[in-house]
């Protein structure tokens, strides 16, 4: 194959998946006018702000008219404490079933990866419930519960595959040195964890922020998620439909875990190489 | 403290400190997924609908829902999406990882470019095709536009073809991800081999696929396990992009069982359809799960 061939066949693919990312940013840019006398690609005549703003503060998600703002900062509330809960959890069960493994661990640890796989309707109806007894249905500190309950899975696996790799002479080396339980995972373990901690921080993250079953079935008004914010917003059905304002709300939704993808995306990638995903 | 009394301190500390830290987990586990789908399991052979009600009505739920047309258009449409939207996923990505994989320039931002999809959410990805494919100021218009005036592209409204821009979404969304994982195989074939196949005059389509390709057999069964996964439990796009709809014709299994359990309050049959799609998952989870636990012991 012909350089020259092989380079445009990668630079139209790269034109494919830009496309709705250009999409989205000129016509949340646009005038609603100008949206429907010109065309999708067309470049904006001029560039206004107003459907950002609109869609930050004042959009109307079905009765509400307050924009994303809030569902935004839940969003924000929730994924916070679920990541580093989730991420701290799998890192010690990682720990204990790599390095101290007992009789019956590896039972344990099938029965939690299946986890990973399991479709989480089957959890539905039994979380509304639980959750209702337990006082946190509709809160984000429930949605912070199911987030770690369901996550624990993946981050176990991420860390326990991980750490697989790390040579048992050096947990020998160490106990000889008098080093205990906790003193080996803080003293060695740990500081040799970056790539899969980024790995599982990135992952975790992403997962959390773009959930939408969870917040669409768990949450309520001053709860709600980002996602069903946006669902909201693009599903309410109003006289004129201000597609402007609906990209500008999609880009809203999306920020965040494009930044985390565009600055850490590389220890993603390299923590994939380093087998967090390994067959 | 004595050499003796130290050993015997961590013989303790070896026994219990590792069950003690794993046992939260083990027994949110044990709970809240094997509980819940216990739960859950008995659920669906009760009358439930708007709240749940203990009466025993065996497989009456499941009747309704193998009766149920609104079901099996959902089936179809998991088998469509997920046949399409896999195969298709896993020709682009493999393909894009290839072409990647031959000392390009500019790899790194191209990579970036290629993975920023898996970014988004569902959700954003549905919204903004929804957007691109509108049938009034979408794709159709840009192409009138341009002079193509017989030009037409109605899936989005069209109920035989609605389920097909699901895939299209799907598929930009998710193919940058197998691209990933599959430059990440591909980097850690051992480059010996290649350079002895070079050597021996083997054209570069035939190393890949014949020596590169068949070493990346876990590769590719991870990532068809992931891919599968995706699909059976999609919800957000469809929902974001359709809604299930023009009428019922683009749902899938998880659309129809947040319908059935959550607006209209038929929490029973809700209840059997999420049974069903745990059965589907299991079947494909369980023997993979239980032959890599076996492959990893035995290769040790």
């Amino acid at each position: 194959m012909g350089r020259a061939l092989l380079y445009s066949v990668l630079c139209l693919l790269a034109f494919y998946y830009l496309l709705p990312l250009y999409v989205m940013l000129i016509t949340s840019v646009k005038e609603l006018d100008e949206i429907r006398s010109g065309n999708l690609l067309s470049f904006p005549l001029f560039i206004s702000f107003d459907a950002w703003s609109k869609a930050w503060s004042s959009s109307c998600t079905g009765v509400e008219c307050h924009g994303l703002s809030s569902y935004f900062f839940n969003s924000v509330k929730m994924v916070v404490p679920s990541v580093l809960i989730s991420t701290t959890l799998g890192a010690i069960n990682g720990y204990v079933l790599a390095k101290w493994r007992f009789k019956g661990s590896e039972i344990i640890f099938a029965m939690i990866l299946f986890g990973v796989f399991m479709p989480f309707q089957v959890l539905l109806l039994p979380m509304a419930q639980t959750l209702g007894w337990l006082g946190i249905a509709s809160s984000t500190t429930g949605l912070v519960f199911v987030h770690v309950v369901c996550g624990l899975a993946s981050t176990t696996l991420f860390f326990r595959n991980y750490y697989v790799g790390i040579p048992d002479e050096l947990i020998k080396a160490a106990r000889l040195d008098g080093a205990g339980f906790w003193r080996i995972f803080f003293k060695i373990i740990l500081p040799m964890s970056t790539p899969i901690i980024m790995v599982t921080l990135i992952w975790q993250f992403t997962n959390i922020w773009n959930d939408f079953l969870f917040g669409v079935v768990f949450s309520a008004g001053d709860s709600q998620p980002i996602t069903v914010g946006l669902n909201n917003l693009a599903n309410t059905s109003t006289s004129v439909k201000e597609y402007n304002v609906d990209m500008a709300a999609a880009i809203i939704a999306a920020l965040p875990t494009i930044m985390v993808y565009v600055f850490a995306g590389k220890y993603f990638v390299r923590g994939l190489t380093a087998g967090a995903v390994k067959g | 403290m004595s050499r003796s009394a130290q050993e015997a301190q961590y013989g303790f500390a070896e026994r219990w400190l590792p069950r003690l830290v794993l046992a939260p987990s083990f027994l949110l586990t044990l709970i809240f997924l094997y509980g819940f789908i216990l739960w859950n399991g008995y659920l669906s052979f009760t009358a439930s609908r708007l709240m749940p009600n203990l009466e025993w009505v065996g497989i009456a739920q499941y009747q309704v829902l193998f009766e149920s047309e609104r079901w099996w258009v959902a089936v179809k449409n998991l088998f469509i999406f997920a046949g399409l939207f896999i195969s298709s996923g896993m020709v682009i990505g493999i393909s894009l990882a290839i072409f990647l994989d031959q000392k390009i320039r500019g790899e790194g931002i191209l990579r970036t470019i290629y993975l920023y999809p898996m970014a988004l959410s569902f959700v954003v990805t549905g919204t903004a095709w929804k957007w691109m494919l509108n049938p009034g100021l979408g794709l159709e218009k840009l192409m009138h536009d341009w002079g193509f005036t017989q030009f037409t592209f109605d899936w989005l409204v069209n109920s035989e073809m609605s389920i097909y821009t699901v895939v299209i979404a799907g598929v930009w969304q998710s193919s940058g991800f197998v691209m990933a994982l599959f430059l990440a195989g591909l980097r850690s074939v051992d480059d010996s081999i290649l350079k002895a196949a070079q050597i021996d005059g083997a054209s570069l389509t035939r190393i890949y696929w014949k020596i590169i390709l068949p070493a990346l057999r876990p590769v590719f069964f991870s990532t068809l396990m992931i891919l599968s996964h995706i699909a059976i439990k999609s919800f957000d796009l469809v929902m974001a992009l359709t809604g299930g709809g023009p009428g019922f014709s683009s749902d899938v299994p998880a659309t129809f069982m947040y319908a059935m359990a959550f607006t209209r309050g038929q929490m029973g049959v809700g209840a059997a359809s999420s049974m069903m799609m745990l059965a589907t998952v299991a079947a494909l989870v369980v023997p993979y799960l239980y032959s890599e636990l076996r492959g990893k012991k035995n290769g040790k």
